[in-house]
């Protein structure tokens, strides 16, 4: 009985019950909002309690302090410079390299198949 | 030999339709290309249909005979129609960017995205 | 006979019928009163759904069915003439849902979100035309009609892409798409032609039964195959669809979805069908072909994700990722398919890749489409495209930024959404034709909830910024589009497995094996 329920979606070399993934869920979700629960639940409101703390530093205007989205993942972009800046290179906006680019897979296909 | 003219004329069509939406920088060169690889495809269409010697394919008050196969011609018509309705859109299209750019060369309005 | 029985036996004719004379009242209505017309393209598209819905349940009981138009039966004595054939098999109804979905979708999303623009007629007319050819394309059973669908997509599809006529990017789009689109038909012209001067015959099941895999019919399938994967956004040519995707309106976009899978589906049933009776000769598997395909375009696709700041352009390569998937599930099939030495008993995988390949088309039309609405929802709320503009929304736009959680969960496979479970079957199947292929498929989905993730930070969350004080959440009929995208997509994750026996299994079988396909010849000739 438990088997055939727990057997919901056979992928052939194992499976996966969405169900017992919810109910996993929840159990940890409750754990977590009773631990929560063991928290000090006072506070003062509009005093320096509830400011974001930043490590004493200051906080700049909302504008500077939120980061673009252009400087996210810096590091793992300058790292893969030659990849990306290859691949910027080949996406011109040029409409006569799309039909470059197709007529050279349609002779790498032509080769394939001509000399099977 | 002669018999195969139609079939060169239309690779040579076609290649030198894709070289012109390849190699020249005017839109208005590479919607002339289209066109003319249009017409290459769609003079392959009516070439499949012709047999040795026959006629219209036509059976009022035909005088009889091999008739030509009538199937590739109605292909043909649709092609043309759609050929004419893109080749409208596209020219229309570059009016458009004619007034938006000043310029009609396809490096230049490409944009500035990646 | 009932009426219900008569519209099951015309249904695949008033499938397309029923659209297009929407398509042509549309103007006439919209003279009269702008809501009336929008509820009368809902209410088409409505009764589309529903005629499909029944078409499928028959489907699904008793085989394919085929429609003739103009006659009663293809075939005269007992010759198998020229006629234009609709031949709507599992996979063909499996395709039709999708598109029927999306179009819906797009709808009841353009009542709110193109209210304001000018030229509303035009706009739900070539809607209902777009929607028109999807279905067209993949109910045919005649390769010169499958053509002329291809062609009437592209052509309203561009149109649409072009819609903002006052922006310079928005006609450069619809020109490349356009430009791109036609030279592809082209080819197809061409192979199609190819093809009926060596058998005589349009149909694809007279083609399939009287193939030989001689030189000129290699041609034809190289053609068919390159012409269809450039439709169909397959890397290196793949170079039109961020720009389309990016600068058409957000409703627009999610119709396009629906049409770069259609293309696709031309791939599938050029290979598996059309080609399915010699797929076996002894030759380098097409299905390697194809997993490379599908492995370059993944991988170029995340990596060009990460570098946008453009909302849309960034989805928009996304898209391009998941495209990838697809193809690397049939590829896998196809590999064991053509491979002469191992039958398809022996490598169960490869008939779980098919169905995680198709199961995936279905969900990333769903996922990516319910992305690309809440992109439009932000730019209807801010008029901000770029996302180094954008801030803080979660505050103000709380439905949103619940959907748009959704759609990121769902589009990086993260259990339990819809994601998850074709993803699932493709890494488990993909591992067992060669372990590479599984990583790299792994890979490419952790970049994808990385980018995703990026976008969240940088719209969603965050302070809340001076300049979108006043930015309030979108109107209802938007929210209700996105509402029954994102309740499709919970309900395929939390019960994929009726999904798929219903729905993937059948059309994965027609598709491996064509002679469901070809039971009709059989009939008279």
């Amino acid at each position: 009985m438990i088997e055939t329920f727990l057997q919901t979606f056979d992928t052939g070399n194992g499976f996966w019950n969405p169900l017992i993934w919810i109910i996993a869920f929840v159990v940890i979700f409750l754990i977590v909002v009773i631990l929560r629960g063991f928290g000090n639940k006072t506070y003062k409101k509009n005093t320096g309690q509830t400011k974001a703390f930043l490590s004493g530093n200051q906080e700049y205007e909302k504008n500077q302090m939120h980061v673009k989205a252009s400087n996210l993942y810096w590091g793992w972009i300058e790292s893969m410079k030659w990849v990306i800046d290859g691949l910027k290179k080949m996406h011109t906006g040029n409409v006569s390299d799309y039909v470059f680019w197709f007529v050279v897979v349609m002779g790498i296909l032509l080769l394939f198949v001509g000399l099977m | 030999m002669i018999a195969n003219i139609p079939y060169l004329a239309v690779v040579g069509l076609i290649v030198i339709g894709l070289s012109a939406v390849l190699f020249r920088k005017n839109i208005i060169k590479m919607i002339i290309g289209i066109t003319l690889i249009e017409a290459g495809v769609n003079l392959f269409l009516i070439t499949l249909g012709y047999r040795e010697g026959s006629i219209a394919p036509i059976w009022t008050s035909s005088p009889g005979g091999v008739m030509a196969y009538p199937v590739p011609q109605a292909l043909t018509l649709t092609s043309i129609v759609i050929g004419v309705a893109v080749t409208a859109l596209m020219l229309s299209l570059a009016i458009h960017i004619y007034r938006h750019h000043g310029t009609l060369d396809v490096r230049k309005i490409g944009g500035d995205d990646q | 006979m009932s009426f219900l029985d008569q519209l099951i036996i015309h249904g695949p004719a008033l499938l397309i019928a029923l659209p297009l004379l929407g398509a042509f009242l549309t103007p006439l209505i919209g003279r009269v009163n702008d809501k009336l017309r929008n509820l009368f393209v809902i209410i088409i598209l409505g009764i589309t759904a529903i005629l499909i819905l029944l078409l499928a349940q028959e489907i699904f009981a008793s085989g394919p069915i085929t429609y003739v138009f103009g006659s009663t039966a293809p075939y005269v004595g007992k010759e198998t003439v020229i006629r234009i054939l609709f031949e709507i098999d599992a996979l063909s109804i499996f395709m039709a849902m999708i598109g029927i979905i999306l179009s819906f979708a797009a709808a009841i999303y353009s009542w709110a979100f193109m209210e304001k623009n000018t030229g509303l007629d035009k706009y739900y007319a070539l809607l209902l035309l777009l929607t028109v050819g999807m279905l067209g394309m993949v109910l045919t059973g005649d390769m010169f009609n499958f053509f002329v669908f291809l062609e009437i997509t592209s052509i309203s599809s561009c149109a649409l892409i072009a819609y903002y006529v006052n922006k310079a990017k928005s006609v450069e789009a619809g020109f490349k798409y356009i430009v791109v689109s036609t030279i592809g038909a082209l080819f197809v012209l061409m192979a199609i032609a190819l093809l009926y001067g060596q058998y005589d015959a349009l149909n694809i099941a007279k083609l399939a039964d009287s193939i030989t895999f001689s030189f000129v019919d290699k041609i034809a399938l190289v053609l068919l195959l390159a012409a269809l994967a450039m439709k169909g956004g397959i890397v290196p040519m793949h170079m039109w669809l961020p720009d389309a995707y990016s600068r058409a309106p957000a409703s627009v976009s999610l119709v396009l979805i629906g049409t770069t899978q259609a293309g696709l589906y031309g791939v599938f049933r050029v290979l598996f069908t059309l080609y399915g009776n010699v797929i076996e000769l002894p030759t380098i598997s097409m299905g390697w072909i194809l997993v490379i395909l599908g492995l370059l375009t993944m991988l170029v696709g995340v990596i060009m994700a990460m570098i946008q700041v453009d909302f849309k352009r960034l989805i928009a390569y996304g898209a391009v990722a998941e495209l990838g998937y697809m193809f690397l599930g049939v590829g896998t099939c196809l590999t064991v398919l053509a491979n002469p030495e191992v039958t398809l008993a022996q490598a169960p995988f490869a008939f779980e890749a098919l169905k995680g390949g198709l199961f995936h088309v279905f969900n990333d039309a769903l996922d990516v489409g319910l992305l690309f609405m809440v992109a439009g929802a932000v730019y209807y709320a801010t008029k901000q495209t770029s996302l180094n503009s954008l801030g803080g929304l979660a505050r103000n736009m709380k439905y949103t930024t619940v959907f748009f959680i959704i759609g990121l969960l769902a589009v990086s496979g993260v259990p339990p959404m819809n994601g998850f479970a074709s993803k699932l079957l493709i890494y488990e199947s993909t591992y067992q034709l060669n372990p590479i292929l599984s990583i790299v498929a792994i890979l490419a989905s952790i970049m994808l909830l990385a980018i995703f993730v990026k976008v969240f930070h940088a719209a969603f969350l965050g302070p809340a910024l001076p300049q979108f004080e006043k930015v309030k959440e979108v109107p209802k009929s938007m929210l209700i589009a996105m509402g029954i995208i994102a309740a499709f997509i919970v309900l395929f994750g939390l019960f994929p497995d009726l999904i798929v026996n219903t729905i993937v299994d059948p059309a994965a079988n027609a598709l491996i094996d064509n002679t469901g396909y070809l039971q009709w010849l059989t009939g008279g000739a």
